[in-house]
């Protein structure tokens, strides 16, 4: 299955904030949204991109975009991950039914049971502005890769 | 409006800093004094024939030491003392506080109250913080990222890395014997662990 392309309308989904409350389609609309796949919490090179993505985050807020880390890991997990490292990137859960989300975007890597590392911006109308998928789950996009999106979503 | 979009690794700069031989292959280091994988990246590279370019890759979530070290450095740098203070930083990497700053500064016969006043400056962050944003831009995912001819390659030098800067395979201390036997599309970002070995 392929990530879902620019132009596309976000189906109906329900993710989870660190709080628990749900997070919807709804919750896209109005806004720029970044959504930053990753495999799991804690491992070495999601640490990495994350804190990495931070040191961003005040040029991106300036762009209008809200970033949000997703994955398969339960909120608990996620919240704790984000203490770890630091960072004040909001994660959103794709535990139960387990990537279900994600699926319905294309970015669930089935042989790893986890979510694929992969950017998907949507615009304020709920609308794919762009997507990427990476070429393996080693392979970190670099938050370079979110501004030539956002660059490219302006554009068109 | 802000530009963080991709661009190539800017070529070695005049105000950058360089050592090694002139006519050895070029690399260009982004990294943190306060992360183990740069000290090890570091080590590795040590009194070797790289023509060496050290550009910051200072991340405040990552070490909170980060952006203070590298000020450090800059303000070292200001009174020609860069090398000697990134060969302090690494070569002591469990005493990064201010007071072993200044302990080195003295060491180094550096003006400490300069030293104090130019860590701090517009001009020093400003430095440090075009080192990042060029670093981002180029696409750095990891402390280190190396570049050699505009290749990017995340963490420490490995067989692979070495064997691309045309230098002998022994060359490298510290687990190199063993990592270059790890399998080849092991992620370089991902060595950390066996630092920790």
């Amino acid at each position: 299955m392929s990530i879902v392309a620019p132009g596309t309308p976000v189906p109906d989904f329900r993710l989870v904030r660190e709080n628990g409350d749900d997070f919807t389609r709804e919750d896209l609309l109005g806004h720029t949204t970044v959504l930053v796949f990753y495999p799991f919490a804690f491992s070495p090179v999601c640490t990495d991109q994350l804190q990495v993505y931070e040191e961003a985050l005040d040029d991106l807020k300036a762009q209008g975009a809200t970033v949000y880390g997703v994955s398969t890991d339960a909120h608990w997990s996620q919240a704790a991950f984000r203490k770890e490292l630091g960072v004040s990137i909001e994660q959103l859960s794709d535990f139960e039914p387990k990537g279900a989300t994600a699926r319905k975007l294309g970015v669930y890597f089935e042989p790893g049971g986890m979510t694929n590392r992969a950017l998907v911006i949507v615009g304020p109308d709920g609308v794919v502005a762009w997507s990427h998928l990476a070429d393996s789950p080693d392979d970190l996009p670099g938050v370079n890769l979110i501004f030539d999106g956002l660059a490219a979503a302006a554009a068109v | 409006m802000t530009d963080l979009r991709s661009a190539p690794v800017p070529p070695p700069r005049p105000d950058d800093h360089i050592r090694g031989p002139e006519d050895g292959p070029v690399l260009i280091m982004y990294a943190d004094f306060a992360c183990p994988r740069c000290a090890l990246a570091h080590e590795r590279l040590r009194d070797q024939p790289v023509r060496l370019v050290f550009r910051h890759l200072a991340l405040k979530a990552k070490h909170a030491r980060a952006v203070p070290l590298a000020c450090a450095a800059e303000a070292a740098a200001a009174q020609g003392a860069f090398w000697p203070m990134y060969d302090a930083l690494f070569g002591d990497p469990g005493h990064l506080d201010d007071p072993h700053l200044w302990a080195r500064c003295e060491r180094l016969g550096l003006d400490v109250e300069r030293f104090e006043a130019d860590r701090r400056s517009p001009a020093v962050a400003e430095r440090v913080s075009r080192d990042v944003r060029d670093a981002l831009r180029a696409g750095a995912t990891a402390t280190p990222t190396l570049f050699h001819e505009g290749v990017l390659h995340a963490g420490p030098p490995d067989a692979e890395l070495i064997a691309r800067l045309g230098l002998p395979a022994t060359m490298v201390r510290f687990g190199f014997r063993e990592e270059a036997n790890a399998p080849a599309d092991r992620r370089a970002g991902r060595k950390g662990n066996t630092y920790e070995q």
